[in-house]
């Protein structure tokens, strides 16, 4: 065997192939059956779509790095469980292109955190933390309240999501503009496009408090509104079966 | 350093240039609106920088044959420099996000200064701008040494080097504007990601082409190593970046996985950078420097060969060892664990290969403050992938992930591994390459070298402890079976450690900073070298004896 690679060693195209060869298998064998395993991604048919809106406001999420200190999945484990909810299913994240599991908690796990608290809290918790929670050592985020939010590229944002697979329609691509100014604008004449295209469901609402500007917050707080809301699939599955 | 370069070189780098400036300048007219316009007005800006000094030359005399009995090391040095400039701006960001955990207030209340967007430019300043930097420097240094030839030409390690330098520039730019596609430790958006793509295209052709023309039969072990470096990251960059654009007058794009396979490819990516990036290119580099400074070959042979494949095949199982108790399958996550434990062999016989080599120069390593780097380089390394084959056991995962015993094994992998056999390595190269008898200060490496090491373990006791608090906290239950704390008593309990690990950082930057000026007195200032090795080095006996290949 050392004889072997004493020669492959002389080899510059045999050293590269090796190398290939040797690295390519573990991705092919983990990463290749995910996309052919049918129980991989539980099925839930009342799957919803982000929203232009809250697809702008997940677009500030990580802008910001947000996922660099907040999580958005709960692992199955009892304690997690309790203080989160249920724990994240793979369906959950189906259109999250990319996923925003995030790998540390410097501040608490937000998978579920849509309709916990009111717009108002965000709000201000968003620009100064310290204001809500005493302690808390989040940064503010006070440009979100200043900066109008670009809408002007929102129908390009759902034609890329589209073109990797989300199912936004060609209507909803073509009026992302309106929809996304419809949701925060609840007396606009807009508001019906956004309920004849989206989810009966869909939060409509002045989400940072002023009902006549499209804000950064707008989006940012109609996205975190929205977690763990996109299918009821985790209200089916009974929690606790396989908890340690 | 631009009349080294023969008059063809100097066109063919002036046309490089140009068509840079060009495409630059469309970014900038027509994206106007978008933040690629800003990227592709600082792409002409240095296009145009570069272009100028060489158009001045542009008719200058051919450069003596003499060159061509040398080896070819300008590209190395300005590599070093750019090694200790990103060291020294990325730890200072690093430490800076340190307190920022301590006092959030800390801060210019700015977007771009924003702990989210600047995390990211210390991680990518750390990895790509420090780390590569200082494996691309080292690399040609030890790629010529080791095949006894001088670089093929002498455009393409400036275009290595320099365009490796863009796409770190664009990065953390693109960060502090809020450009960034969100994949940790892969944040760069489409165009910074094409880019590297090319660089590193032809990073791999200039290796090849310098085996090629190699005077020695065999392929030195180190060679080994940064060849996978450079092969394996190109694997894992192209296929965890793949994404769809907004348009091409976007610096955004949508990354074509979602959920639960967007996750593990991820991690395949994320956990191989660190395998490829941070471990197989730095192993390329002690395998070099570690047998050259103690003057001692390689303990064996046979154990480098058998822990270059094992790390080759084995660490691409494992990144879903991130993934424990998640919606990731669990024959992934099982089969992540099963390999992260199996990897401790080739990662053990790596370090001991290392600190083996060393018997019969430990009064070296008591006199060298150099080769001590590389000492305590070899035994971080070996503590490191015990600690981390520990945290991929499921059940030790379930509480230390998410918490900041994560972030206290990175940095001890990163600064004690990393960071200390790259000091290593250059205090041992610098005054080869400068021509000096030895580095200006010797007393400052000394004190760099417990700088670093002190910072080292002060910042990761410091968070072996916030991580268990933190994890046991989280899971803790009174005995009415509630949850006994709020997820703001954890962070509350967090404050001393957080402390004590910016004060450890602060160490460590303050080490780096003395490398600076060490650097700058030595280039500056130091003696030159007496001997003549700088007239013809192809051949050098010394170091002939150590590297050969054994048998």
């Amino acid at each position: 065997m050392f004889k072997l690679h004493y020669r492959l060693e002389r080899r510059a195209i045999g050293m590269t192939l090796a190398i290939i060869c040797a690295a390519s298998v573990g991705g092919f064998v983990e990463i290749a059956p995910l996309f052919t395993i049918d129980q991989t991604v539980e099925a839930a048919p009342d799957m919803r779509v982000y929203t232009p809106l809250e697809l702008a406001g997940r677009n500030i999420y990580m802008r910001e790095g947000c996922y660099a200190c907040h999580s958005q999945m709960i692992r199955t484990l009892r304690d997690e469980v309790e203080r989160y909810g249920h724990y994240s299913l793979a369906v959950e994240s189906k259109y999250d292109h990319p996923m925003l599991w995030g790998s540390k908690r410097t501040g608490p796990d937000i998978a579920r955190l849509g309709g916990k608290y009111s717009d108002e809290w965000h709000v201000r918790h968003l620009l100064n933390p310290r204001e809500v929670v005493r302690v808390s050592i989040m940064p503010s985020y006070a440009w979100l309240m200043d900066n109008d939010l670009r809408i002007d590229d929102l129908s390009g944002q759902l034609a890329a999501q589209h073109a990797v697979g989300v199912p936004y329609t060609p209507d909803m691509i073509r009026h992302a503009a309106d929809d996304a100014y419809g949701q925060a604008n609840p007396d606009s004449n807009r508001v019906a496009g956004v309920r004849a295209r989206y989810d009966d469901n869909t939060n409509i609402r002045a989400f940072d408090g002023i009902a006549d500007r499209l804000t950064e917050m707008d989006a940012l707080v109609a996205y975190l509104q929205i977690l763990g809301r996109l299918t009821d699939a985790s209200n089916l599955d009974p929690v606790g079966k396989d908890l340690e | 350093m631009i009349t080294n370069l023969t008059a063809s070189e100097r066109r063919g780098a002036l046309l490089i240039l140009v068509v840079m400036a060009i495409v630059g300048l469309f970014f900038a007219a027509a994206g106007r609106g978008d933040p690629i316009a800003v990227h592709g007005a600082l792409i002409m800006a240095v296009a145009l920088a570069f272009a100028f000094p060489v158009m001045g030359h542009l008719y200058d005399p051919e450069p003596s044959a003499d060159r061509l009995d040398t080896y070819y090391d300008d590209p190395s040095k300005v590599g070093i420099i750019l090694t200790f400039a990103w060291a020294a701006f990325a730890m200072f960001v690093g430490d800076w996000l340190a307190w920022m955990m301590v006092e959030p207030t800390w801060t210019t209340g700015s977007a771009w200064s924003s702990f989210g967007r600047l995390r990211p430019v210390h991680t990518t300043g750390v990895i790509f701008g420090f780390g590569g930097n200082g494996l691309i420097a080292t690399s040609f240094y030890v790629m010529q040494r080791t095949c006894r030839v001088r670089l093929p030409d002498q455009l393409s390690p400036w275009f290595v080097l320099l365009g490796f330098n863009l796409f770190c520039l664009l990065a953390v730019t693109g960060y502090m504007l809020g450009i960034t596609q969100s994949k940790e430790y892969a944040e760069p958006e489409w165009y910074a990601d094409l880019w590297l793509v090319i660089v590193w295209i032809v990073y791999f052709v200039l290796y090849l082409r310098t085996l090629a023309r190699r005077e020695e039969p065999h392929i030195y072990v180190a060679n080994w190593y940064y060849m996978a470096f450079i092969l394996v990251v190109a694997m894992l960059h192209i296929v965890n970046n793949l994404a769809v654009p907004v348009s091409f007058l976007s610096a955004k794009s949508h990354s074509l996985f979602s959920g639960v396979q967007d996750a593990l490819t991820e991690w395949w990516y994320g956990h191989n950078a660190v395998a490829f990036f941070l471990t197989a290119g730095f192993l390329g580099m002690m395998y070099y420097y570690l047998p050259i400074r103690a003057g001692r070959p390689i303990f064996s042979y046979r154990m480098s060969i058998i822990s270059f494949w094992g790390i080759t095949f084995m660490y691409m199982w494992v990144g879903s060892h991130h993934l424990h108790h998640t919606a990731l399958p669990q024959w992934v996550q099982t089969l992540g664990m099963s390999f992260s434990l199996v990897l401790l062999v080739p990662s053990w016989a790596s370090a001991a290969n290392a600190l083996l080599t060393l018997n019969g120069a430990w009064h070296r390593v008591r006199d060298d403050a150099t080769l001590r780097f590389m000492m305590i380089a070899a035994v971080f390394y070996g503590l490191t992938t015990f600690e981390g084959s520990f945290m991929a056991i499921r059940s030790v995962n379930a509480l230390s992930h998410y918490t900041d015993w994560t972030v206290g094994h990175v940095h001890a992998g990163a600064l004690g591994w990393v960071a200390m056999i790259t000091f290593g390595a250059l205090y041992a190269s610098i005054p080869w390459l400068w021509k000096k008898e030895r580095m200006y200060s010797s007393f400052l490496v000394e004190l760099h070298f417990w700088l670093a090491l002190s910072g080292t373990v002060i910042y990761v006791f410091a968070l072996w402890n916030a991580g268990i608090v933190q994890g046991l906290m989280w899971r803790t239950y009174t005995e009415n079976g509630n949850l006994a704390y709020t997820f703001v008593d954890s962070v509350v309990a967090m404050t001393p450690y957080y402390i004590a690990r910016a004060i450890g950082g602060l160490l460590f930057l303050t080490g780096a900073l003395a490398g600076c000026l060490n650097l700058y007195l030595t280039v500056r200032f130091a003696a030159p070298a007496t001997e003549a090795f700088s007239l013809m080095p192809l051949r050098d006996p010394v170091s002939d004896a150590v590297i050969q290949a054994a048998e």
